[in-house]
């Protein structure tokens, strides 16, 4: 079977140290995957890689069945990504943004798919606002924009949540939730909220140190570890184990 | 090659440029500054110089030149930093764009910016000094032409920089210039320059560029072997440019740079 997502074997070395060691997990269609571990265990590298913003030293990442070393260019675009480390240019309004995003992954009618996207994140009220403007809730959901501006079977979200405000946070979740529903996309979710890996996540990842120490369903591994939540999960693995 | 992309990333500093007027303001103060200032010295030297007897627009002509060089490469540069100021690197470099739709948009780009800057200077150098650069004639295109290429070679070198070491290259971004400029023999014919210089000063085309542009003012005689010796040399120092960029691509994709630039 072919997944969207096959991440064989993937590491990556810097010079003196092991950011990702021979990891390994696939991502089905329809299928929102939570990737847990503390800063600096690897996340960021690990969804680096499957961008093609960072070479593998070992490994494979399969998009489609294809190697994202050999076709970086054709499989970006089916892909997009969102980070709170990540901003649009501040000085451009929220509608000039989205044209250029719009026309570097060659999607046609992007003024009709602003439309689109404006009225599904309620950004249409302040397409014209400089970006830089806006409040962290609305880059937010520009960003989100911008990550749909190309219609991507493969989203990844890197703290999509990060310092929102509940309601805010909670319209994106919801969001997130029902796009993965409709639009068949296959997602992986990079979080420390525990209660949004829960809420959105069939699977969960729980990576240490560069290695991928645990997974399952979040009622699975919070029954394994015979704790109350996934939080706990997460602070038990952390301080106790680096081994499957 | 999709033109759509290219036009894409023009718009995202098109948009920038079109949207603030000191931005505007400033890509034309600079070189108006820097002619008004040569044009004055250009005066002083035509009237007490015997080399410049007669030659009044020698030392504007050459000024106007190297401004177009000096602001080719800059905004070559610049459209890379803006990226890198505004943390949206990232997201241009996982859009699908090709290294060579990259390299044509910030070319096209860097030159409407630096014309933004220049026509305005050209233009007021004939009410304010009596003097035109277009008495160059035809090789006048050559010679923007050549300055041009080396202009955006120059822009390539830095942000292969950039790419590979992030902002800590920012600075040679703003000094790649001034360190050139003394070789270039700009305002000054090569022979002016110790045996060893002359012979590093060479290897660049500003000095052919140069020598021309006073060839034809001073002496009224076009000599195609500058063109041609400064065209080859761009030539060359185009080709290693470009593959340097690529080459520094291919490094910031195994050193991690590409998500850390900002930092």
């Amino acid at each position: 079977m072919q997944y969207p997502i096959d991440v064989k074997n993937l590491s990556k070395n810097y010079s003196n140290k092991a950011a990702v060691k021979n990891i390994n997990f696939k991502i089905n269609k329809n299928e929102i995957l939570g990737l847990l571990g503390p800063n600096g265990c690897g996340k960021t590298t690990t969804i680096a890689m499957m961008l093609g913003l960072l070479k593998p030293t070992n490994g494979i990442v399969l998009i489609d069945g294809e190697d994202i070393e050999k076709n970086r260019i054709k499989l970006l675009h089916k892909m997009n990504f969102i980070s709170p480390y990540i901003e649009l240019p501040k000085k451009l309004t929220v509608k000039e943004n989205l044209i250029v995003y719009g026309k570097l992954y060659g999607v046609k009618k992007v003024l009709l798919r602003i439309d689109h996207l404006s009225e599904k994140l309620r950004l249409t009220e302040f397409l014209n606002k400089k970006t830089g403007e806006l409040s962290s809730g609305q880059k937010n959901r520009v960003s989100l924009a911008k990550a749909l501006i190309n219609d991507p079977k493969i989203l990844f979200l890197d703290e999509p949540t990060a310092s929102l405000d509940p309601e805010t946070g909670d319209f994106v979740r919801t969001f997130i939730e029902k796009l993965s529903k409709e639009r068949e996309m296959s997602i992986l979710l990079a979080s420390h909220n525990m209660d949004e890996v829960k809420r959105l996540c069939k699977n969960v990842l729980m990576m240490k140190d560069g290695l991928l120490i645990d997974r399952g369903t979040p009622n699975e591994l919070i029954k394994k570890h015979g704790k109350i939540n996934l939080e706990e999960v997460f602070l038990k693995l952390n301080r106790t184990s680096n081994e499957f | 090659m999709s033109f759509n992309r290219i036009y894409g990333l023009f718009l995202r500093h098109f948009f920038l440029i079109k949207s603030s007027l000191p931005r505007i303001l400033d890509l034309i103060y600079w070189p108006t500054i820097q002619i008004i200032l040569w044009g004055f010295i250009s005066l002083f030297f035509s009237t007490y110089s015997n080399y410049y007897n007669n030659t009044l627009g020698v030392i504007l002509t050459c000024a106007i030149l190297y401004d177009f060089l000096f602001r080719s490469s800059i905004s070559f540069n610049m459209l890379f930093l803006e990226e890198i100021w505004s943390r949206n690197f990232t997201n241009l470099f996982i859009a699908p764009m090709r290294i060579s739709e990259i390299i044509i948009s910030l070319v096209v780009t860097a030159l409407i910016r630096t014309l933004i800057g220049l026509v305005p200077a050209i233009l007021i150098t004939s009410p304010l000094f009596g003097i035109s650069i277009l008495n160059l004639g035809i090789p006048l295109l050559f010679l923007f032409l050549s300055l041009y290429i080396f202009g955006i070679t120059l822009g390539l070198f830095v942000s292969s920089g950039l790419l590979r070491y992030g902002p800590a290259f920012e600075n040679i971004a703003w000094s790649s210039l001034f360190l050139l400029a003394p070789l270039g023999c700009i305002y000054y014919p090569i022979e002016i320059l110790p045996d060893m210089l002359q012979t590093m000063a060479k290897a660049l085309p500003l000095v052919y560029i140069f020598e021309e542009a006073r060839s034809i003012l001073i002496n009224q005689y076009v000599d195609y072997s500058n063109i041609k010796n400064a065209f080859i040399l761009n030539i060359f120092y185009l080709f290693i440019g470009i593959v340097l960029f690529y080459y520094s691509f291919r490094q910031a994709r195994k050193k991690g740079s590409l998500i850390n630039i900002g930092e």
